[in-house]
């Protein structure tokens, strides 16, 4: 679509004089007295002063890590029956317990952890990818715009949560019978997902992208010929590279809730096929007699959004040059 | 005004459509037959009339136009007549639900009393809560209130009501025994213990809800009243000698409900899709537990209807966000 495009709009600009100045534009008020600092330095100083998302970071890294290294630590196998050692409390053996078949809970929060995150992540780099096309695409080809907003705000329009619930019903068997049962449902929740929400990267790329795409270092790139596809990967993409990474966290944070969710509402991973959201709704019926089992995944799935939601929060504000630096 | 509010009107009917049509289209192209539960010893023949009798027969584009016509015509004619008293649609074949065989408006509308009734107080204690919230923690910014608002939203945004409602379950309920787990719409009330009864059935889903709305209601005022309260004319209007309240509750409030309104005339749609998972946990036979049930039924004219009534309600809310923000606000007038 970019190839066909690029002689399109390169047009108008032919007459334009090559002379024009090519000053680094991207504010750099460098005090000749400090040494030289790169951009990301700057970020990362400010990341630091913002509290709440270093304690996010952290949280969200020590997550990460123990739910994916934890395995090789605790050994015990999370499909394991112990038919005589159910229904245990916390003890050394099992720390967080044991559930009414005698698994350990332990294991099994890492394993759900493991695709709770994945699928996140997964999903999350699928939206973003689609909407940072889309929003680059609708930004910078003036043709193209109307009609992929157009498609965004239907989109939009559409009622999120039911469309998944009707997609999960439908193409559940399909999937997993041509990719096999816990691989087809994954391939179709990180799908789901990911076309379900990647319109707001799209718009907020698109509207940074309509604002950089008259700056003037992209008509210095464009007078000395450089193409559309060039032009956008070297100077249009790193400008909205902050507004992308903001969304990345928070579409990892809405990609888990939702997978939780359809989880919870027995539409997600089969019963064997531990994720957070399926722990939970499994520990639903024994809420009386053993609470905590709701109690884990929830604060797992919990703790790790609102550490992702910190975390985009300090992104944000270290990523904004007006802010750093104050 | 007028002119613009028109045109939206105009436009929505394409988008509506379109939305119908992936509706459609989603749940006709995917995999999977109805009839998959009838039992093999069905013969062939057999099999295939009660495939007509399903109104499955016929080509995709005639079924897509029959559904149309069912839902945009049909539906609001038996709502003329329900109302008046007339017969327009006397004879007419109306959606028609594959797991009761009765009309699947008629099923929607016995639900919508409680999804409404439990959702919307749900909003409404919302906003009760959030908008003084964020207009204090704008005006004090930076001090302990606004740092614990930002920190209850965070939680707000982060705890999912799948979690939020089985906690409280377990402490108000299985706990504390204060209040009842599961929601009974059967329950009439008539007297003030009946009334009693009905509050504490309703506290738990509500404010489960209301914890959500408020938590993003809140952060979109208090940004809306910090982007006001540096504005030159709060300064003159300091400067006149106003009272502060005068200043904040008046001058610089109503500047800044403008954006605020339209978020929630936006978020009530969403809300309604949101309360399928609280319904599901308080057991609360509203919209969003029928929507479940009949995909877990794979009762597809039903499934298709309610999709679509969540796509209305949005583009419909969308629509008055727009027009109201016009209206509000004299320098967005969009004609």
């Amino acid at each position: 679509m970019t190839d066909t495009d690029k002689s399109d709009t390169l047009v108008p600009d032919e007459g334009l004089a090559p002379a024009s100045t090519a000053l680094p534009t991207a504010g750099v008020m460098d005090d000749l007295a400090t040494p030289p600092r790169s951009q990301w330095r700057d970020v990362w100083d400010q990341f630091k002063t913002h509290k709440g998302a270093m304690l996010g970071a952290i949280l969200f890294i020590f997550i990460v890590a123990s739910v994916y290294l934890g395995p090789y630590l605790w050994t015990i196998d999370p499909t394991q029956i112990d038919i005589r050692s159910r229904n245990q409390g916390p003890s050394f053996a099992h720390p967080f317990g044991t559930d009414q078949l005698g698994r350990d809970i332990m294991a099994r929060m890492m394993a759900g952890g493991q695709t709770s995150v994945s699928v996140g992540i997964t999903a999350m780099l699928l939206a973003l990818f689609l909407g940072s096309l889309i929003g680059v695409v609708a930004g910078f080809f003036k043709r193209l715009d109307g009609p992929l907003m157009r498609l965004t705000d239907l989109f939009l329009a559409l009622p999120l949560l039911p469309l998944l619930l009707v997609m999960m019903l439908l193409f559940r068997e399909p999937l997993s019978a041509a990719f096999g049962l816990e691989r087809g449902i994954f391939i179709l929740i990180v799908c789901a997902i990911g076309i379900t929400s990647w319109m707001p990267t799209a718009r907020i790329v698109r509207g940074d992208v309509l604002a950089i795409k008259e700056r003037e270092f992209v008509l210095a790139a464009r007078s000395i010929g450089t193409s559309n596809t060039q032009i956008i990967t070297r100077h249009i993409l790193p400008n909205v590279l902050s507004p992308i990474m903001v969304s990345a966290t928070l579409g990892i944070a809405t990609a888990i809730i939702t997978e939780s969710a359809l989880s919870f509402l027995g539409l997600g991973f089969p019963p064997d096929f531990p994720t957070w959201g399926r722990l939970l709704f499994d520990g639903v019926d024994y809420l009386q007699q053993y609470p905590e089992r709701v109690f884990w995944p929830g604060l797992a799935i919990s703790l790790t959004v609102l550490s992702v939601n910190y975390l985009g929060d300090g992104l944000r504000d270290a990523l904004d040059p007006r802010i750093r630096g104050r | 005004m007028l002119n613009f509010t028109i045109r939206r009107l105009v436009l929505a009917v394409p988008t509506l459509l379109f939305i119908s049509l992936v509706i459609f289209l989603l749940l006709e192209l995917a995999p999977g037959d109805p009839m998959a539960q009838v039992p093999l010893t069905v013969p062939p023949e057999v099999k295939e009339k009660m495939r007509e009798a399903l109104g499955l027969g016929q080509p995709m584009h005639i079924r897509f136009w029959k559904w149309i016509v069912q839902f945009f015509w049909i539906e609001p004619q038996v709502l003329v007549d329900h109302m008046f008293g007339t017969t327009f649609s006397e004879g007419d074949l109306r959606v028609i639900s594959w797991q009761t065989r009765s009309p699947v408006m008629d099923i929607v509308v016995q639900r919508i009393p409680q999804t409404l009734w439990v959702v919307g107080t749900a909003y409404v204690v919302a906003i009760l809560i959030a908008l003084p919230i964020g207009i204090y923690s704008a005006y004090r910014q930076y001090s302990w209130f606004d740092q614990m608002g930002t920190f209850v939203s965070m939680v707000g945004f982060s705890v999912p009501p799948f979690f939020s409602g089985v906690l409280v379950i377990v402490i108000f309920s299985v706990q504390l025994g204060w209040f009842p787990s599961i929601y009974d719409t059967t329950h009439v009330v008539n007297s003030w213990d009946s009334f009693v009864v009905q509050l504490k059935q309703m506290i738990m889903p509500v404010m489960v809800l209301a914890l959500q709305i408020t938590a993003q209601l809140s952060r979109f005022m208090r940004a809306s009243m910090l982007d006001n309260l540096n504005q030159d004319y709060v300064r003159t209007a300091r400067a006149k000698g106003l009272s502060e309240y005068t200043v904040v509750m008046v001058h610089v409030l109503r500047n800044s409900m403008i954006p605020v309104v339209t978020v929630i005339a936006l978020g009530i749609p969403a809300i309604f899709g949101g309360a399928i998972i609280t319904e599901q946990v308080f057991k609360v036979n509203g919209i969003g537990q029928l929507l479940i049930g009949a995909i877990q039924a794979n009762d597809l004219p039903m499934v298709q209807t309610l999709t679509f009534i969540f796509a209305v309600l949005i583009v419909l809310f969308n629509l008055i966000a727009d027009v109201l923000y016009g209206i509000l606000d004299p320098r967005i007038r969009y004609d």
